[in-house]
């Protein structure tokens, strides 16, 4: 669906992006991760066509991006709002029409919309008298009223009420079921973890991880295991560090070159094995590991 | 191009359907009327109601008799000073006049004396009085007859004809040719603060609220700062068109009204007194001719190209600030050099292009792009040579050309930056930036 190719960004003397690879396969949601300025909402606009790169080239299924791929992209921006005095149908033929839809069209597809998320009886009123959460609903339609096969969405859900933002999370995977392929920036890993089949980290303008989230995460196995002892039979070093509960024993260790059968059968020394499992990192944990290694080296 | 017509549309009906809109266009033309209508109803009221007032005269010369008007009335009682000061206070007089003995060559220590302090009218009704009788004494001193001088006493007025390279004649009149100039050059100068402003305004509110960024994932920021340029200029045009039309319609109302109330002799005063004692024939028809003199189409056709060429230049640099800035308040340091020319334009409308159009000064303010619109318009309706018209529309279309890709690449950048106040130096680094 898209694919980027060393795409490289600089404001005068500030690197934004260098030499950044992507490829985004159709219908997937991919999470494009990294801290405040890593670069993403400059990849982003770029996409979108807001600004232009210093060098490198996009693709969408295949053709470089030209003007006419405005129609195929929907984007709601970190930084959005809307026309506080405009009514809300005036304000979604308005985007519509601008996204090159037809006036006709745009009736139809804006009354489907308003109905699916219930706010059909709100057409007429100005979005100054709406609720937060009302206000919304009417931009994340404005976002996906020309149907775009590519919607790139910058921190969806900040400044979403939880019943919002399920509701526009449920949006987000119905879009994804039929076919829509779907950027997800964000820094909010939990939102990643749960929606996201791939994802991309970015920071201080270089791509510094990507694959999917189960290739992640097993890349980043820090080879420790969990264990619990019970019934002791043998005092357990200090330097384990172990907690106890009651008569059991709870503390973590490394594999330290060894198998996980060869530090079971140490351990079974101990006394009775009640746990031994790997330790997975979260998402949370390796984008925070991955940002300090990249500042670090 | 469909694009920046869905921009039109929206900034052109998003305003004109404003109450705000409705209520400033259908009003402002009734106020003008209105305060005429106000004035002149009080003037004749006052007229009406005035009863006499009595001013006593102690003449120590014995020399001056001072004619009563329609609102004063001069007593000489010869009464002394101490007794003129009681009636006076005591209400039987309006005040007095004292003149003492004065040396009819430097007349000195008249005074006028009153319970409340004399309007002007008078004491400049006074003043002209005294002035014609101690002339007119020193006129019989000097053995002259002043009858002889009021014989001799003649009206010039000087018919002003234009010669164009044909040898046509055309009959002009300055104080048309002033007013006309007066008129277009201030409509402009208002027009583009007023109308520049909201494209100001418009940009700063997409800015801030961070709409903006919805809009040029759509189009190009150029389309989006055109399309509401344009808009704008649309609303303006709406409301002039409108306010003429209004005020064209009310003014005739009004004047007529105002015409049959007004009695028949005080008309005629008012008509003698704005245009000399009589006017013979020949004098109307050499105004009709004059009128009919002034070429009409050029100065609508100059009128609508200067108003829009000049609304379109500064509403370029207009819309530029607005993008870089994250509030109005702070717009406040990049609007000197748009508001210094535009100031000169306006002073150098009155003090050099309507007194004399053809000066040096004149000539260079009604060329340089960010003057002419206002100046020029001093200029056109006392005729410019076709070649200095078209030199100056040239440089006007070049001034709008430049200020609107120098406020094209501000605007694209500055519209995506919040948060920080960029100065002069980011300004031309933006301009500076290819892409």
């Amino acid at each position: 669906m898209l694919k980027i190719e060393k795409l490289s960004k600089s404001y005068n003397a500030t690197k934004a992006l260098s030499d950044v690879d992507l490829e985004v396969s159709k219908g997937i949601i991919f999470g494009l991760l990294g801290p405040n300025g890593a670069g993403k909402t400059t990849l982003i606009r770029i996409i979108n066509q807001i600004i232009d790169s210093d060098s490198g080239s996009i693709f969408i299924n295949g053709e470089l991006l030209a003007p006419k791929h405005i129609a195929q992209i929907g984007y709601l921006p970190e930084e959005r709002g809307l026309y506080k005095k405009m009514s809300v149908w005036d304000q979604m033929i308005y985007f519509a029409r601008l996204k090159g839809l037809s006036s006709v069209d745009a009736k139809s597809k804006i009354n489907h919309w308003l109905d699916r998320l219930e706010i059909s009886n709100w057409k007429q009123k100005k979005i100054e008298d709406l609720s937060k959460g009302m206000a919304q609903k009417v931009q994340f339609i404005s976002t996906v009223i020309h149907n775009p096969p590519l919607l790139i969405l910058d921190e969806p859900f900040s400044g979403f009420d939880p019943v919002n933002a399920e509701i526009i999370k449920n949006e987000i995977l119905a879009l994804k079921e039929k076919g829509t392929t779907v950027i997800l920036s964000t820094h909010r890993m939990e939102s990643v973890e749960l929606l996201c089949d791939q994802v991309a980290m970015i920071n201080r303008s270089k791509k510094i991880l990507d694959g999917t989230i189960k290739q992640v995460k097993s890349s980043f196995r820090p080879e420790v295991y969990s264990i619990t002892i019970d019934h002791l039979v043998q005092m357990i070093p200090k330097e384990w560090a172990a907690k106890q509960e009651d008569s059991s024993f709870h503390f973590t260790l490394p594999l330290s070159g060894k198998t996980p059968n060869q530090l079971l059968h140490e351990l079974m020394e101990y006394g009775e094995i009640m746990k031994f499992q790997e330790v997975i990192p979260s998402m949370e944990e390796i984008f925070i590991h991955q940002v300090k290694a990249s500042e670090n080296g | 191009m469909d694009k920046i017509w869905l921009v039109i549309q929206r900034e052109y009906l998003a305003r004109v359907k404003k109450k705000s809109f409705l209520l400033v266009t259908l009003l402002t033309p009734l106020i003008f009327p209105a305060i005429m209508g106000v004035f002149v109803w009080i003037a004749l009221e006052e007229k009406d109601n005035q009863s006499l007032r009595i001013i006593e005269v102690i003449d120590e010369n014995k020399l001056f008799f001072l004619e009563s008007s329609d609102q004063y009335a001069f007593s000489f009682s010869n009464t002394t000073v101490e007794e003129a000061k009681e009636l006076v206070q005591n209400g039987e007089r309006y005040g007095f006049l004292l003149i003492p003995k004065i040396d009819l060559k430097s007349p000195m220590g008249i005074t006028y004396y009153g319970e409340e302090n004399p309007n002007m009218n008078l004491i400049n009704y006074l003043e002209n009085n005294l002035k014609k009788k101690i002339e007119e004494q020193r006129l019989f001193e000097s053995g002259i007859d002043p009858k002889i001088i009021n014989d001799v006493r003649t009206k010039v007025a000087i018919k002003s004809i234009t010669l164009d390279d044909q040898g046509t004649e055309t009959v002009s009149d300055a104080t048309v040719n002033y007013a006309i100039g007066f008129l277009a050059g201030i409509l402009i100068y208002m027009f583009i603060f007023i109308y520049g402003n909201q494209i100001m305004q418009g940009v700063i509110e997409e800015k801030s609220s961070r709409i903006v960024e919805i809009l040029v994932s759509s189009l190009k920021p150029f389309q989006l700062m055109m399309g509401k340029i344009l808009g704008i200029a649309a609303v303006g045009l709406t409301q002039l068109i409108i306010w003429i039309l209004l005020i064209g319609t009310l003014t005739t109302v009004v004047t007529g009204f105002l015409g049959m109330q007004m009695p028949q002799q005080q008309a005629m005063e008012m008509a003698s007194s704005d245009l000399g004692q009589s006017m013979p024939n020949s004098e109307l028809g050499d105004i009709l001719q004059m009128l009919s003199g002034i070429n009409v189409t050029e100065i609508v056709l100059c009128f609508i190209f200067y108003f829009l060429g000049g609304y379109l230049m500064y509403g370029a640099l207009f819309a530029g600030i607005g993008s870089a800035v994250d509030a109005p308040s702070d717009a406040q340091q990049f609007m000197l050099p748009v508001t210094i020319p535009l100031i000169v334009a306006y002073m150098g409308l009155f003090v050099f292009v309507l007194n004399d159009p053809n000066s040096t000064t004149s000539f260079w303010l009604s060329i340089i792009p960010l003057t002419s619109p206002i100046a020029m318009m001093g200029r056109v309706s006392y005729g410019v040579p076709g070649i200095e018209l078209a030199l100056s529309m040239g440089l006007l279309i070049l001034g709008f050309l430049a200020t609107t890709w120098l406020a094209g690449k501000i605007y694209r950048i500055g519209i995506l930056m919040h948060g920080t106040k960029p100065t002069y130096k980011t300004l031309w680094k933006w301009i500076k930036t290819n892409n």
